[in-house]
């Protein structure tokens, strides 16, 4: 079997889905022909046909308005939105109908639908294709958020979500689109939603992460084993709902935190995870929990990107600092 | 000096009705509004959906009810639309439209439920596929092209009908919704009730468009208008469209001529804004009362069956009343209960701490 990249992965699931379930409909813009501006639906509308896989007008609220037209009548509309910074138009039709249908109408109708997205550094495009917003959207309830790490999770995370009831936004690494290669058996399997995947084993500092950051936290994590600083990596992976249980164990164990994002620290998903361990979990805690994250400021453009960008320095000195605390 | 020019492309908006404001017919009726019996049944809706809406701010008033938008004045358009629907069809409303709920055989119960603070409102005994009231202005237009794409992709004879108010028509998704209908030719029908206002806001000043009807020409989506005071022109013009689309002939915009003969919603005051004098006139075109003189005037109407009428619709509503104020709370667990097929593990716990909370509350 040969490896592939992540966003071969996600080329991968849209086509075992669309082949075993013909409610599946792949829509976006440039997804056809094209096949993506990343080419995550390469050679998907040449195999299942004009019917399946849409190229749409551009229009964002359209998209996902539309979306939640085709999931009430029982298809399972997978969307893409070209990159999370253009999602903004789409707002109004994922806060007030897609993640609300179901409670709206006591179940009679409900949205099982899938947004994909692009998002994160990385990339030196213009301005808005490089912000990680993750956090806005896992504020919405109904909404379920779920970021890939690695190929494998994308294909076993992007199976679930389109098989999940519920809406699912599925925000896409672009920095880590084809740094990675696995081999990826195309056997269907679905990974579990709503958990956290345990990467590295550890027992001095509990990494929290997701997403693209996590190769800056594992090369933390490795730099540190050669000073006997032995840390425990966890890949939150679904946002919302957040899987705080699988934190906290890991935390219990190592007494030490630190939460790494890209997104801006303010209201980032990382204050609430130092919340919920500051609620659940401060008697097991021997240091205060430290946050990498990005800068509270406007994404830069991308030569000053590495600026805002937390840097695997940043994490180690994150950890040194919890490793110190008395 | 002069530039060659030729015309490339031409279009035009037609008016129609058979009623004018006196109840006089204005042109023969087309063979399928040769029917008494169609004829009464619009009738008595139009008198249904007006007293049970006059009901409804009766029970704001009284403080049994929440904010509701009355459709007063405008009962021809949900109603004329309604009737031409098929069941299978998709009604996408927005929350002037009660008349097209109420023919189409959704329970007047269910709306005092909605705006009475109730989400089970929407949960529609009959009307299974139909989508719930949109508040947001102009999000419902892109899903029932959504649904209509559905409709398209499993090859079936459906149509969906979605409504909208004449400021709607100045949102994104309004035109973002007639852009796709067209270029997809998908089977869905615009109804847009013009009543000349948005709120505080006269039609002069959303729009300087001469119609509404013509915003679709821009996304090749053909359009007309009709007096939506005259119930029998709004369902004629429905059911020849929704014929077109059945046959694939692809979308189509009725604009429906009519005034908001009420506050905007009960929160509302219009007397604040609409000019007294123009009330008057427009009083004058009410859609009840051309009908009935028009019905009256062909022997099809008689003041024993006007009162057997009014009696019937009272006891209905008297029935829906009793309905709406009988039905037991829903259990405090509700507000958790649908935001996901399966409840999430944080969320079970957010939902004991309530639970919690309102034992500590009983003690």
């Amino acid at each position: 079997m040969s490896e592939i990249t992540l966003v071969e992965a996600v080329t991968q699931a849209l086509a075992y889905e669309l082949a075993h379930d013909e409610n599946v409909i792949v829509f976006g813009e440039d997804v056809g022909a094209n096949g993506g501006v990343f080419r995550a639906t390469e050679g998907l509308q040449k195999k299942f046909g004009l019917d399946r896989v849409l190229d749409t007008p551009l229009a964002e609220s359209m998209i996902v308005g539309m979306a939640v037209g085709m999931a009430a009548e029982g298809l399972k509309p997978v969307a893409e939105i070209q990159f999370l910074g253009f999602i903004y138009p789409a707002m109004d039709q994922i806060i007030s109908h897609a993640s609300r249908l179901r409670n709206r109408t006591r179940g009679r109708l409900s949205c099982p639908m899938v947004i994909r997205t692009p998002y994160g550094c990385g990339i030196h495009a213009p301005e808005h294709h490089s912000e990680s917003t993750e956090s806005m959207l896992a504020h919405i309830p109904g909404l379920r958020v779920v970021i890939p790490s690695s190929p494998t999770r994308a294909y076993g995370l992007l199976l679930a979500a389109m098989r999940d009831p519920d809406p699912v936004i599925f925000l896409e690494p672009t920095r880590i689109y084809r740094k990675i290669k696995q081999e990826v058996p195309d056997n269907g399997v679905a990974l579990p939603l709503d958990r956290c995947f345990l990467l590295k084993e550890g027992t001095d500092v509990t990494l929290v992460s997701w997403g693209a950051m996590l190769t800056e936290t594992m090369a933390a994590a490795q730099n540190l084993e050669a000073q006997n600083i032995s840390c425990e990596v966890i890949d939150v992976a679904t946002i919302k709902p957040l899987d705080i249980d699988s934190i906290i164990q890991s935390v219990e164990k190592t007494g030490r935190c630190v939460i790494i994002h890209e997104a801006a620290k303010t209201c980032g998903v990382g204050a609430e995870i130092a919340a919920q361990l500051a609620e659940k979990a401060l008697m097991s805690l021997r240091a205060p929990i430290q946050r990498v994250t990005g800068f509270d400021t406007i994404v830069p453009l991308y030569k000053m990107e590495h600026l805002y960008l937390p840097s695997v320095q940043r994490v180690e000195n994150a950890i040194h600092e919890v490793m110190a605390f008395e | 000096m002069s530039i060659q020019s030729q015309i490339v492309a031409e279009f035009a908006i037609t008016y129609s009705r058979f009623l004018d404001a006196e109840g006089h017919l204005t042109q023969e009726l087309p063979e399928s509004l040769n029917n008494p019996e169609l004829l009464r049944k619009l009738y008595e809706y139009m008198v249904l959906n007006r007293t049970f809406d006059a009901k409804a701010i009766a029970l704001q008033r009284t403080g049994k009810m929440g904010t509701y938008p009355s459709s007063g004045g405008q009962e021809a358009i949900g109603v004329g639309v309604g009737a031409a629907m098929k069941e299978g069809d998709v009604l996408v409303p927005y929350y002037r439209d009660h008349g097209a709920h109420l023919i189409r055989g959704g329970k007047i119960e269910e709306i005092y439920l909605l705006w009475g603070g109730d989400e089970r409102g929407s949960d529609f005994e009959h009307l299974k596929q139909d989508f719930p009231v949109a508040v947001p202005i102009a999000s419902q237009s892109l899903h029932a092209v959504g649904v209509a794409k559905a409709i398209q992709y499993r090859k079936q004879s459906r149509a969906v009908v979605t409504f909208i108010g004449d400021g709607g028509t100045s949102e994104g998704d309004f035109y973002e919704a007639l852009n796709l209908a067209g270029v997809w030719k998908l089977p869905v029908l615009f109804i847009i009730n013009n009543n000349f206002w948005a709120i505080s806001v006269p039609l002069s000043e959303q729009t300087f468009c001469k119609t509404l009807a013509q915003k679709g020409i821009a996304a090749g989506v053909s359009g007309e208008q009709v007096d939506g005071n005259d119930v029998l022109a709004v369902n004629y013009a429905t059911e020849q469209a929704l014929k077109r689309i059945r046959e694939g002939h692809g979308p189509h915009i009725i604009e429906a001529l009519t005034y908001r003969m009420c506050d905007h919603t009960t929160a509302d005051d219009a007397r604040r804004y609409q000019p007294a004098e123009e009330v008057e006139v427009h009083k004058k075109e009410d859609p009840i009362l051309r009908l009935r003189t028009y019905l009256v005037s062909q022997n099809l109407w008689d003041e024993e069956q006007e009162k057997a009428l009014y009696a019937r619709v009272k006891q209905k509503i008297e029935q829906a009343v009793h309905n709406y104020e009988s039905i037991p709370d829903q259990p405090p667990t509700a507000i958790f209960d649908y935001l996901y097929a399966t409840l999430p593990h944080d969320l079970i716990e957010q939902r004991d701490i309530l639970l919690a909370n309102l034992g500590a509350h009983h003690e």
